[in-house]
């Protein structure tokens, strides 16, 4: 599936105080069937947690899994902490409770996708597909 | 003719549509059921009698409705206080309170780890002053209050006393609710600060202490709900509620308290989901086998040690961010259930909380479905109005049998906390939702407006957010308390809530006088992480 010929490998992280896990938990499931080596973080992780598994685990993607209404403060505080550890080129993607006119400022600020109710898991794993390249 | 010559020959002629006849939770259910399926009437009963099938009052709503309590939270105190008093001028009859992350946690709102999220998901709580905001020109005395909380449960009811001793309020005279639910935490709603072990210490705690000075309170809501929203399927969130509640029983008894002492004051808290009869038979089940349990179990004599009493709540997953509008029709036919099912108290949903906090509008609506219920449809006239209906009495039978398998299961694991240290309710209900996501997405399970029906549309604005200041302003609140506290005597308390917790003092009277002192929600909480230990996230798939 992977260009390379190895599996994709995806961090799906869980950031925040809040232990909304059901939609993280199907994620990981249903990229893990899809063939996708997939690593789950569990509940609670801050940014800087979630840059260094993402780095040990020299993942090509990291999905975050957002229903805190802290989206605006999370996803930015990821991506910088992967750019401090030299990971600015890994893909980030998420799911969540996150309202239309907060998609520009997610994407300006490098989020490449962001999941919103009613996406089924074959979105996510079409999406992930088409969209995420091993990295070199 | 028999029910078996009926279907073979009547209905096989009739014929029946080529889908799969099964409940929200996949429960295969029966063209038809006669008396040959339902229970005798002996094993139903009647209303306010063993084992209270038919609900744990024989007026019910013809002697009381049920209570309409609305959960609500967001910013500061004073943000949530306002919506309260909205909805106390609006005809709501008891308050109900969503705490914001931080506060769930136990980290106060200047932590590092509460950026983005103070007073986000529900209202922002550190000190006895939030509190003091909180009910402010609420009266005590005559309004109950529930409290969703629960690794901090400690600290916010020490707070909640403290708040009433200011209004000159005895505690004798407090009604309401703590959520206080620890193990279903572990199970589902994941806000946790330490192991099981001691989080049930502190359970017990409450509960003793409760039921010596503040007995009107229920120191305990044993929930379904969380674990219905996490997934599950009725059969499971009735099973596990029930299993917690064997759990909180059994801790109390150990500690020496006896059980009539304690258990009329459990109460409990279940989702209302979609699908109609089963919910309605999932609360009838969850009475008859609770009050066998308590009798034969745990030998209880006072009738009200045997009596389920139930918040509900419908069910948040199953509200769409299309279409927003059909969210009422939803809530109003889980509400229904409810009603038929016979709760004492009830929030309705309101429509645009997929989208976002609930605007003041959309708030409305959900109390006006309750008071439509209770005060047009004339379903209270008649109480129970299901029961002896063949459907519903069998269904009633099958849920109970099936939880009873589960909590046997369960007992063989040693019980819920072995059970959920072994991951075994996690697990089961990350199955069981991962199942239903892949019948969504084949088209089996339908959801009017996402997979099918769906039309293009363009999602409204978000029309109650809180603004980042919030955060600002409570940081700075926050710091403010602390500097301006008596320092020495905060942390007189604070180590005084320390021997409590590494010895076996009960840990509530010295948290209302740290509460008094200025300590803060998150300062305890560290005593809790340092004495009690820190819980990770198993992550069980």
């Amino acid at each position: 599936m992977a260009v390379s010929g190895r599996p994709l490998r995806i961090l799906v992280a869980k950031p925040g105080l809040d232990g909304h896990d059901r939609g993280a938990k199907i994620i990981v499931r249903a990229l893990r069937d899809a063939g996708f080596e997939v690593i789950y973080t569990g509940l609670h992780q801050t940014p800087e947690m979630i840059a260094e598994a993402a780095i040990q685990e020299d993942v090509d993607a990291v999905g975050l899994s957002i229903l805190s209404g802290a989206h605006l403060t999370l996803f930015p505080a990821v991506i910088d902490e992967l750019k401090r550890r030299g990971g600015g080129d890994i893909t980030i993607f998420g799911g969540g409770i996150v309202p239309d006119e907060d998609q520009p400022a997610l994407a300006g600020a490098g989020v490449a996708k962001v999941f919103t109710p009613g996406a089924t898991i074959q979105d996510v794993v079409d999406w992930v597909r088409g969209n995420v390249r091993p990295r070199a | 003719m028999t029910k078996r010559e009926w279907l073979e020959r009547d209905y096989r002629e009739s014929g029946e549509r080529p889908v799969r006849f099964s409940t929200v939770s996949d429960m295969v259910v029966e063209p038809l059921y006669t008396d040959e399926d339902a229970s005798a009437a002996a094993s139903v009963g009647l209303p306010g009698q063993f084992p209270f099938t038919r609900g744990v009052y024989p007026s019910m709503y013809r002697g009381r409705l049920w209570t309409m309590r609305q959960f609500a939270g967001f910013g500061t105190a004073e943000d949530t206080n306002e919506r309260f008093h909205f909805l106390l001028q609006h005809g709501q009859t008891g308050l109900s309170t969503a705490f914001d992350m931080p506060t769930l946690m136990g980290y106060d709102a200047d932590h590092p780890r509460a950026r983005g999220e103070v007073g986000r998901e529900g209202v922002t709580m550190s000190t006895l002053g939030d509190m003091r905001a909180l009910f402010k020109s609420v009266p005590l005395a005559q309004v109950t209050t529930s409290m969703t909380v629960n690794c901090t449960a400690s600290v916010a009811l020490a707070m909640y006393l403290a708040v009433a001793e200011e209004q000159g309020v005895p505690w004798t005279k407090l009604g309401g609710t703590i959520q206080n639910d620890m193990l279903k935490e572990f199970i589902a709603q994941k806000e946790w600060i330490s192991p099981p072990v001691p989080s049930l210490r502190v359970v017990v705690d409450m509960i003793d202490f409760c039921a010596r000075q503040v007995p009107r309170w229920h120191p305990v809501s044993i929930s379904g709900y969380h674990i219905r929203e996490a997934g599950s399927t009725a059969v499971q969130e009735l099973a596990f509620t029930l299993a917690d509640g064997i759990a909180y029983v059994e801790a109390a008894l150990a500690r020496g308290l006896a059980v009539d002492t304690f258990a009329p004051r459990l109460s409990f808290f279940f989702n209302l989901h979609n699908d109609f009869l089963e919910e309605v038979a999932k609360l009838r089940a969850a009475r008859r086998l609770w009050a066998t349990l308590m009798r034969d179990r745990f030998g209880a004599k006072d009738p009200h040690s045997l009596r389920l009493r139930m918040h509900a709540q419908t069910a948040g997953c199953s509200l769409t961010a299309q279409q927003p509008l059909n969210n009422v029709v939803r809530v109003t036919v889980q509400a229904l259930a409810g009603v038929l099912g016979g709760v004492q108290s009830l929030h309705t949903n309101s429509l645009d909380e997929t989208l976002a906090l609930p605007s003041e509008q959309a708030v409305m609506v959900a109390l006006r479905t309750q008071q439509i219920l209770a005060e047009e449809s004339g379903v209270t006239n008649v109480v129970d109005p299901l029961g002896g209906s063949f459907a519903v009495e069998a269904l009633t039978d099958r849920m109970e049998r099936e939880a009873r398998d589960y909590i046997e299961r369960i007992d063989g694991l040693g019980g819920m906390v072995r059970a959920i240290e072994a991951g075994y309710p996690q697990r089961e209900i990350a199955e069981a939702a991962y199942v239903y996501q892949q019948q969504l997405e084949r088209g089996e399970k339908v959801v009017v407006g996402v997979n099918r029906y769906a039309v293009a549309e363009e999602r409204p604005p978000e029309l109650l957010r809180v603004p980042l200041e919030v955060e600002e302003r409570q940081i700075d609140r926050v710091r403010r308390w602390k500097r301006e506290r008596n320092g020495a005597e905060a942390r007189a308390a604070l180590a005084r809530v320390r021997a409590a917790a590494e010895g076996s003092e009960n840990l509530m009277p010295v948290l209302v006088d740290a509460v008094k002192a200025g300590c803060t929600v998150g300062e305890v909480s560290d005593v809790y992480r340092t004495v009690f230990g820190v819980y990770q996230d198993p992550a069980w798939l």
